[in-house]
């Protein structure tokens, strides 16, 4: 009982984690600025789920696969989103004129 | 730069260790523990790891033994600085008058080699807010959505903890 609803929460705040990456995606200027809403989705929001699920599912194997997949989430999201900012940048793609910084 | 090549024993070392956890994941993926089946995950941990430490790349970065000491508290730290800048940007989205300021700013790796500025360059990009954009030697080029969060960067905590984690000097920005 106090499982499931821990579960819950955990569940029901990795979803809100992704929605509002959903609204920043659309709510935020650029690409670039894009991408950290983008990141809430995978940091934050997979994490809760991820660890929402471990908490239903108990002291099994299954588990230990969820666990194995959030450290290899953890390591193969920032590459990705690394991957598509080099890209973007490379292929010339401008910031947001309010950008601060030399671009 | 590359890390020095380490000895033959030591690779030797790292390719055991290899083998083992190699070991354990195919047993706890799979859930068998029939006699065939664990025999046949043996064989093929072992021969992934003998494969592996013939082509040489059971090295300091192939393998980074020695981050695991010290890897839990870096670890603490960053998974405590991602629930942070998490609350931070869901504040930032969810905020009618939307209060970024996005910049690009430059930033060096005191951690002088590769292993150090992956550590570094990704810990900054899985901390939401904050992307390397591009990576050129220990050079780095993020883009952040906050001054703040531009600011925090600069300041170099996270900097001295990756050189606390892989054990290079730490150097002032």
């Amino acid at each position: 009982m106090i499982a499931d609803a821990l579960s819950w929460l955990l569940i029901l705040g990795g979803g809100g984690c992704v929605l509002v990456g959903g609204i920043g995606v659309i709510r935020l200027p650029d690409f670039y600025s894009r991408l950290h809403a983008a990141g809430l989705t995978d940091t934050l929001g997979a994490a809760l789920t991820v660890l929402g699920l471990i908490v239903q599912s108990g002291w099994t194997l299954v588990s230990v696969k969820l666990a194995i997949i959030l450290v290899v989430l953890f390591f193969a999201s920032p590459t990705g989103s690394h991957a598509l900012a080099a890209a973007a940048r490379a292929s010339g793609l401008p910031v947001w004129p309010g950008t601060g910084g030399r671009p | 730069m590359a890390a020095p090549a380490g000895k033959r024993g030591e690779r030797g070392v790292r390719a055991a260790v290899l083998a083992v956890l190699l070991f354990l994941a195919w047993v706890l993926l799979s859930g068998h523990f029939e006699p065939f089946l664990i025999v046949a995950g043996a064989a093929s941990a072992t021969a992934v790891a003998a494969l592996s430490w013939r082509m040489g790349v059971v090295d300091r970065e192939g393998l980074a033994l020695e981050l695991l000491r010290r890897a839990p508290r870096y670890h603490a730290w960053l998974v405590w600085q991602i629930v942070r800048s998490n609350i931070d940007v869901i504040r930032r989205v969810l905020d009618p008058r939307l209060p970024i300021t996005p910049c690009v700013v430059a930033l060096e790796a005191s951690a002088g080699d590769d292993l150090g500025v992956v550590v570094y360059s990704n810990s900054i990009t899985l901390t939401p807010g904050t992307v390397t954009m591009e990576v050129e030697k220990n050079r780095l080029r993020v883009h952040a959505l906050s001054a703040e969060g531009a600011a925090d960067l600069k300041a170099g905590e996270m900097d001295r903890r990756v050189c606390g984690l892989t054990g290079a000097p730490a150097r002032a920005q």
